[in-house]
């Protein structure tokens, strides 16, 4: 039986977070009334003209700053024609000859945990057709044209996906890179990131393309994994049987697991794609590329990169964090006001984060002060507060009363942890005192009775001893 | 230039337009006249010569991404053929009718 | 043919002397309106919307608040968008059909007192060079009813012919306001490519469509381009130019005029416009301008280049009338489909439907660079060697067009021959530069003859000024 590899490239639809539309001042708002954010240009009424919004280029641009492609300087726009009912005009504006961005590559993590770099093709801009309902009605089908016209970047990569795994990684990298550049909010459920995915395989060692199968409709990012790894086995079973099969466009039956057959394009539909007429070319200048260039944010891999290497992470921790631009952000603040950085990591990751789940809250909308959390580091490390109460109980209080310092807080609840010897040997004589029996079994060789008085001094203490201090002084006075 | 009746088909059906038989001999016809006339376009050498596409010197003619609806959504469906007060409506497609 | 005003500012004149109101000046061309319904010029008039601006207009007038354009009665071609107003573009498939803003032209000539009194038949979506392709019939020539008054705005040239309206708008993409200018005895020009916006104006082909002026004198020509011209955020295709400011003096300086051989000595060429261009060429000298003969082999070319071209974009441009959101969905609609086959098949007239089929062709893959490719070049070819001509001439001279009116029914069956009534003026077109026709006489049977000067980049001023010499 042959073994057979994947060839797997993907085509990803990106929509873009502007205010208003690509070529006119629509609105471009997800979630309104159908047909409230429409004008007399996305509906094509005769006499309209185009008009290109600058924050879309900006966008395609800073997107393909952090891909490392080319920016195409000399920018030309092409109308793609075809009929649809969700496409007003009858054709579409988009860039067939001169994409904005060429080249390039992002980085994702193989199955063996290594570094592999996927190819960038192009990425160019167009524009996003209306929506039709097909189902709501017995005889029309409904559509809504809010999304007619809302900018829309498209990026292809070279076929160097070698798995479903590695498309899955490719697809969730991503959806963090739009949203760290604040493009986009790559949200696969709502159709702000669309992803198609071109599928063949070929015997290992051969070098000739099998037969390619385009893969859409895949509405999460599972999906997509889910999807190829079905495609791949049926294209290997189908091979191994003697079979074949054709070129077409299939869909994604999330249910069954399996992809199928959509209905088969007639004889190649020729776009008769030629120079958009309306609208002027738009050259990229030094001094503008410069500009974006600089204003740049950091980018996921150089944020993982210092959190591992220079604040030391664990690659866990600066994965985890940095999968969110602005738990990152709050994160690296808080290490502006301790050195103690795991510790920080593990309040991101634990405490904070839970909070915010448990709240449905975003990071930004967090009010206390990352300043705070440093506060609480700086006193568990001095040893006057346990992690648990000041998770379980400073914490929450901290939250309601931000402006509040953490020490007054922590003596109001009475939890400050006191390493006094003298005090703590007191309260350990009174124990052993109650305990002779025990204090006998424990000389005679039953030191696990240990945590029996270490447990009884806390609770004499009421907490306020610290753990660390009681243990030492015990095993003193009971030698 | 000849054009098979093929040809025809195909354009048609990419125009969304109909014709029937008569029509489309004479549009065959008419396209093969007019397509004869365009041989002369050959007669002149273009090599080296770049495809004239805009006819203005303008570039970098953008707008702000400031939004603006200016018109209600009655307004704006008010030229639809077929609608209901919120959604323009239009027949299916013969395999979503199914 | 005789008109009762032939200026605004005969008009101006005697509404300032107290001969004459705005409301009186409304109800006459109104009146003219109606005796000459049966040339079919007008697919709707303004009557009440007249009426109430004239009144409006005439207290400012009184008050001299009034702008630049007060008196000034005007008529837009049915592909011109006016807000509240049916616009159809002489075709079944908009019949009804209301925008909901206005051309920037129009707000423009509104913003400055002109009052707009109804919209003109024309060939269906401006394709056409006798206003026998729309679908609401033909235009007939006023000075002989047989003929037609050319193409595609024989309904606003008509209109200022047979003294409707002072002034009217036409577009032109290969002649489509100049040959009906030449066709009716008035002036037509076809502005520079990018000097007057196209936001409102119903495209056919996107880079050679302009918006231009018919009138009957060459101050009010001058006097709607400083008014109509100038950049518009709506358009991002335009020249990004302020208005043009044309000022007509008593002082034409003495201009290099050259006058294309080709052209002038051309087969087609009718005997009496022949005569009638050395008569033109003659009556130049006189006034001391130097006329020297040129060649421009490319006349085989220039119609064939056109075609493949504006026949490419107005198939894309086409495609947004298909009962989608607005216009005449077809009521044997079944499916998706089905809709936009029949809508598209029954609300296109035939010369529609052979230019899309047309330009669907040169744009599919297979001879995308045999034919539009290639056609894009040789408008580079013409375009740089029509602006060489300019760097020693100040203006191109040709006939307007080979054949003065033709009868009606003469051309229609015979698309070639038609499209080769736009030989002459298709260069302008193609290079984007402004061009004008001028009224020169007529043939012996009283055919008006028109000649075409053609003019630098942005330079109408030259053209203008000339003609107002020759006036």
């Amino acid at each position: 039986m042959t073994t057979y590899e994947a060839i797997i490239g993907l085509e990803i639809h990106i929509q873009l977070l502007t205010k208003s539309k690509a070529y006119c001042s629509d609105l471009a708002e997800y979630g309104a009334l159908p047909n409230t954010q429409v004008s007399p240009i996305s509906l094509a009424h005769p006499g309209t003209l185009p008009k290109h919004n600058k924050e879309v280029i900006e966008k395609a641009i800073m997107m393909g700053l952090a891909l490392n492609c080319n920016i195409t300087r000399n920018n030309r726009f092409d109308r793609k024609n075809y009929f649809y009912a969700d496409l007003p005009k009858g054709y579409q504006i988009t860039q067939d000859q001169t994409p904005i961005c060429t080249g390039g590559f992002v980085s994702i993590k193989n199955k063996d945990g290594e570094e592999k770099s996927i190819r960038i093709t192009r990425i160019h801009m167009e524009e996003d057709s209306g929506k039709s309902m097909h189902d709501q009605d017995l005889n029309d089908t409904l559509v809504d044209y809010n999304r007619a016209g809302v900018p829309l970047i498209e990026l292809v990569s070279e076929p160097d996906l070698k798995s479903a795994e590695e498309a899955y990684e490719y697809v969730s990298e991503m959806r963090k890179l739009v949203r760290y550049l604040g493009i986009c909010d790559g949200n696969m459920e709502e159709g702000s990131l669309r992803c198609d995915a071109n599928v063949s395989i070929r015997p290992v060692g051969t070098t000739t393309f099998g037969t390619k199968v385009e893969i859409k409709n895949m509405n999460s990012i599972s999906n997509v994994k889910r999807a190829i790894e079905s495609e791949i086995i049926r294209q290997t079973e189908l091979l191994n049987s003697g079979q074949t099969f054709v070129s077409e466009t299939r869909g994604f039956n999330a249910l069954k697991g399996q992809t199928f057959s959509m209905r088969t394009k007639e004889a190649a539909n020729d776009y008769r794609y030629f120079p958009e007429p309306d609208l002027p070319p738009f050259i990229v200048s030094d001094a503008y590329l410069q500009q974006l260039t600089e204003s740049l944010p950091s980018l996921p891999h150089q944020l993982y990169n210092r959190l591992k290497n220079e604040l030391s992470l664990p690659e866990y921790d600066a994965k985890t964090i940095t999968e969110d631009k602005d738990l990152t952000n709050y994160f690296l603040n808080i290490t502006e006001h301790t050195s103690n950085y795991k510790s920080a990591a593990n309040w991101t990751l634990g405490t904070i984060k839970s909070y915010l789940n448990e709240q449905a809250m975003h990071i930004n909308d967090f009010h206390l002060n990352a300043s705070k959390i440093a506060e609480l580091i700086a006193l568990i490390d001095l040893d006057k507060l346990s992690n648990s109460s000041a998770s379980q109980l400073v914490f929450p209080e901290l939250v309601k009363n931000p402006n509040e310092s953490v020490l007054s807080i922590a003596e109001r609840l009475n939890v400050i942890q006191t390493n006094d010897v003298n005090l703590i040997s007191g309260i350990i004589a009174e124990v052993l005192a109650k305990y002779p029996d025990k204090v006998e079994e424990y000389k005679n060789g039953k030191k696990g009775l240990l945590g029996l008085f270490v447990g009884e001094v806390m609770k004499a203490s009421k907490g306020k001893a610290d753990p660390k201090t009681v243990n030492t002084e015990v095993i003193k006075a009971l030698s | 230039m000849q054009i098979t009746d093929e040809k025809i088909n195909q354009l048609a059906h990419l125009s969304r337009l109909t014709f029937d038989n008569n029509e489309k001999a004479k549009i065959k016809q008419d396209l093969e006249r007019i397509l004869e006339l365009c041989e002369s376009l050959n007669k002149i050498d273009t090599e080296g010569v770049e495809p004239l596409i805009h006819m203005t010197n303008s570039v970098n003619i953008v707008r702000e991404d400031n939004p603006h609806q200016e018109f209600s959504r009655e307004e704006l469906l008010k030229n639809a053929p077929k609608k209901d007060s919120d959604y323009f409506r239009v027949p299916k497609v013969i395999e979503q009718a199914k | 043919m005789k008109k009762r005003f032939s200026s605004l500012i005969e008009i101006q004149k005697e509404i300032n002397e107290g001969n004459l109101n705005l409301p009186e000046l409304v109800q006459y061309y109104l009146t003219q309106i109606n005796k000459n319904k049966h040339l079919n010029a007008f697919l709707e008039v303004f009557e009440e919307d007249a009426k109430e601006q004239a009144e409006e207009i005439q207290k400012k007038i009184t008050l001299k608040t009034a702008g630049k354009l007060a008196g000034m009665v005007i008529a837009i071609k049915d592909n011109i968008v006016y807000k509240d107003h049916e616009s159809s573009a002489s075709s079944q498939i908009l019949k009804g059909f209301t925008s909901l803003f206005s051309a920037t032209v129009v707000e423009r000539l509104l913003a400055e007192d002109a009052i707009i009194i109804g919209r003109t038949n024309c060939d269906e979506f401006a394709m056409g060079a006798s206003n026998e392709n729309s679908a609401f019939g033909p235009v007939l020539n006023a000075i002989d009813n047989t003929r037609v008054p050319g193409g595609s705005s024989g309904g606003s040239a008509v209109a200022v012919q047979a003294d409707m309206c002072l002034a009217s708008l036409g577009s032109d993409t290969g002649g489509s306001i100049r040959q009906p200018a030449a066709f009716t005895g008035i002036y037509g020009l076809y502005p520079t490519y990018g000097a007057i916006s196209r936001w409102g104006l119903i495209a056919f082909a996107s880079s050679f469509d302009q918006i231009g002026p018919f009138t009957s004198s060459v101050s009010d020509m001058s006097l709607l381009m400083n008014c109509i011209t100038g950049k518009d955020e709506n358009d991002a295709s335009m020249a990004q130019i302020e208005a043009l400011n044309i000022q007509l003096t008593d002082n034409t300086k003495p201009l290099k005029i050259a006058y294309i051989n080709d052209c002038v000595n051309h087969e087609g060429l009718e005997e009496s416009i022949q005569t009638k261009t050395f008569e033109f060429i003659e009556a130049l000298k006189e006034k001391g301008h130097s006329l020297t003969p040129i060649d421009f082999p490319y006349l085989d070319q220039m119609v064939p280049c056109y075609q493949i071209l504006t026949t490419a974009e107005a198939s894309s441009n086409l495609s947004r009338f298909s009962g989608l959101t607005y216009g005449n969905r077809s009521n044997n609609a079944i499916d998706l489909e089905s809709m936009y086959k029949t809508t598209r098949s029954e609300g296109f007239g035939a010369e529609v439907k052979r230019r899309i089929m047309l330009g669907t062709f040169v744009l599919t893959s297979d001879f995308y660079d045999a034919y539009y490719t290639k056609a894009q070049k040789v408008r580079q070819v013409i375009r740089q060697e029509t602006l060489k001509i300019f760097e020693n001439y100040d203006i191109i001279l040709t006939p307007t067009t080979s054949t003065v009116a033709f009868k009606i029914g003469e051309k229609s069956n015979n698309p070639i021959a038609m499209y080769l009534a736009d030989l002459f003026t298709v260069q302008a077109n193609l290079a984007g530069i402004p061009a004008l026709s001028i009224p020169y006489g007529t043939d012996d049977n009283g055919l008006p003859i028109g000649m075409q000067i053609m003019g630098k980049p942005f330079e109408e001023s030259t053209l203008l000024q000339l003609a107002q010499q020759l006036q």
